[in-house]
């Protein structure tokens, strides 16, 4: 075969692929949206669920995937970027650390429910909690924190040598070089990483199940003190998040527009991740700008 | 400035019982030997590197120039399994000595990369990085030194009007002249320069060399370098490096017009390397 027909043959298989992958994703999207974006009013977001009569909202669902999502990264990610410095910094090759990669490897492959079942033993019985978002903040910590240390890991690895080494030649200590030439070139990347991480942890259901649980109690949007039962803010609350909120409509949900709730809730979440990523990207490109001075 | 260097006060007798000293040195070499691993790159080479001038180490790729340089400001501590033993003296201290601050240290001998390196920062930034992280935070002082040594560097009326703008902006003449002013930044004593134009074009080239020069009145400069030439216009000392030994040390001039030794020659006239 020549290789100009090899080439274009492999352009094509190439682009081929492109257009499956786009296809899927376009038909995907369009699915969740049409079947979901009749149910979301505004009213939708912003009346609480109802257990038995139609037309409950998910007011509370949202508020609960956005705040677990926060305190989990509030968690992960310092823990994740500590823990990926160390790696790719301070770790000395070896086996010690050949074994701290594999269990971060084995980690990172355990599927969610087991890192829900494992959640509900620790956070849940053994620390007394009972369901709360603290608990299933700290599961989905668990579920993510691998991710963002590998992530993490490879960004800084990358950084050219010559940087790290130009700054250390000025007289600049170790530390010193992480924190101002080898993160901040990282952190496009790293952003990147946490943003994906971000995205499994709204999504998630399995691991939340058994440590924030299926319930909400009655919340006073008012009540802005932490520690008051009431609060949406009190971390030592059940919680159930809206990826929860489709899987239990759907398998145990006693009202009758279980369908209307569920794709509108579909859409909200599809919605919200899209958002939440253009939103974080459009954030880390300001803050690259202004670290690098290009305009 | 010493003692900055020592992380303890201790050792300090070797240096002292021999204050006659060659004033006119600024680094002894002393049966230099540096190991990566198991394997030898530098054989125990002596010599004296001169105060307030230029030395340029030249040889075939691979004779370990840039591993001996690297050993003078401690960069090889940054690959693994890389070890140097014997002595480099500089203000009566042992550089390789485990006390040695290498922080401290690197603020003294100052070093530019062969491949431009500036930092993905604005232009004022990559010299004013090193300055804050040493404790210098007034903003009036910070200006005052980005110009004074932009200008040493040959740099300042191209980029004045650009100073907050990415150094990347830069062609890579300009971003070699930046790390030779953030260098310079710090004031070093000593320079180390690892074939700092070698990638540049003529024109950049000439200027850098013509900075080279001027930098000798301040700073004791080692520059390696591939271009024979370059060596032997800027240069007041050379030494011709072979497969990790030291050849030939002398004055720059007996070096290119009547080397003592027939490698040297051979080497310098093109017939290997
Ligand atoms: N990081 C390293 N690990 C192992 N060996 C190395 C390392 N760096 C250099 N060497 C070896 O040490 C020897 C000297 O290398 P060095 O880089 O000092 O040569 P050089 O004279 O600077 O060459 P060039 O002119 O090509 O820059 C070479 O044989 C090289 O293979
Ligand atoms: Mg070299």
């Amino acid at each position: 075969m020549k290789s100009k027909t090899a080439d274009r043959l492999a352009t094509g298989v190439f682009i081929a692929i492109a257009i499956i992958i786009i296809s899927i994703l376009v038909g995907l999207f369009s699915y969740i949206l049409v079947n979901g974006l009749k149910h979301i009013s505004w009213e939708f977001l912003t009346t609480p669920s109802s257990n038995i009569r139609a037309g409950g909202g998910i007011r509370d669902q949202l508020f609960n995937s956005f705040y677990i999502l926060l305190i989990t990264m509030i968690i992960a990610v310092p823990l994740g970027i500590g823990g990926g410095i160390y790696m790719a910094e301070y770790a000395k090759p070896g086996k010690v650390t050949d074994i701290i990669r594999s269990c971060i490897e084995v980690l990172a492959s355990l599927p969610s429910i087991v890192i829900g079942m494992f959640g509900l033993l620790m956070f849940v019985n053994i620390t007394g909690w009972g369901y709360t978002i603290l608990g299933g903040a700290l599961a989905l910590t668990v579920f993510n924190l691998p991710v963002i240390v590998r992530v993490s890991e490879d960004s800084i690895r990358s950084v050219p040598r010559d940087l790290k080494e130009a700054s250390l030649a000025l007289g600049i200590t170790h530390w010193h070089t992480i924190k101002t030439v080898l993160l901040p070139s990282a952190f496009p990347s790293i952003l990147t990483g946490i943003i994906l991480a971000a995205g499994r942890v709204f999504g998630e259901a399995a691991a939340l199940l058994f440590t924030a649980g299926l319930s909400t109690p009655r919340l006073d949007y008012g009540n802005w003190n932490p520690f008051s039962a009431q609060s949406p803010l009190n971390i030592f609350r059940p919680a159930e998040t809206l990826a929860v909120h489709i899987w239990s409509v759907n398998t145990q949900g006693l009202i009758p527009d279980v369908e209307e709730v569920s794709n509108g809730s579909a859409a909200v979440l599809v919605i919200s991740v899209l958002l939440f990523n253009l939103l974080a990207r459009w954030i880390g490109r300001l803050i690259h700008k202004k670290i690098t001075a290009t305009k | 400035m010493v003692s900055a260097l020592m992380d303890k006060q201790t050792g300090k007798q070797a240096g002292e019982s021999e204050s006659k000293r060659n004033k006119e040195s600024i680094l002894e070499v002393n049966n230099l030997e540096i190991f990566y691993g198991e394997k030898r790159a530098v054989n125990g080479i002596s010599m004296d590197i001169g105060k307030n001038s230029i030395t340029a180490l030249i040889g075939p790729s691979g004779c370990g120039k840039s591993t001996f340089l690297r050993s003078i400001n401690r960069m090889n501590d940054l690959i693994p399994g890389a070890r140097a033993e014997g002595e480099i003296i500089y203000e009566d201290l042992n550089i390789l000595s485990e006390q040695i601050n290498v922080v401290a240290l690197r603020k003294e001998i100052g070093m530019v990369f062969q491949k431009p390196n500036p930092f993905p920062k604005s232009i004022y930034e990559n010299i004013t990085h090193a300055l804050k992280f040493a404790g210098m935070k007034k903003k009036s002082k910070l200006d005052e030194i980005v110009e004074e040594s932009l200008k040493k560097a040959a740099l300042w009326e191209e980029v004045k009007d650009r100073l907050h703008k990415s150094a990347l902006s830069l062609s890579g003449g300009q971003q070699q002249r930046l790390c030779i002013a953030r260098t310079i930044a710090m004031k070093p004593t000593v320079m180390l320069l690892d074939e700092p134009s070698s990638a540049l074009d003529p024109i950049s080239n000439a200027k850098v060399e013509e900075l080279i020069i001027d930098l000798k009145k301040d700073y004791s400069i080692i520059i390696v370098t591939h271009n024979m030439q370059q060596a032997s216009r800027i240069s007041d000392k050379t030494a011709f490096f072979l497969s990790g030994d030291l050849i030939e040390y002398e004055a720059t001039e007996k070096i290119f017009t009547n080397p003592s030794v027939k490698k040297t020659e051979e080497y310098i006239s093109g017939r290997f390397g």
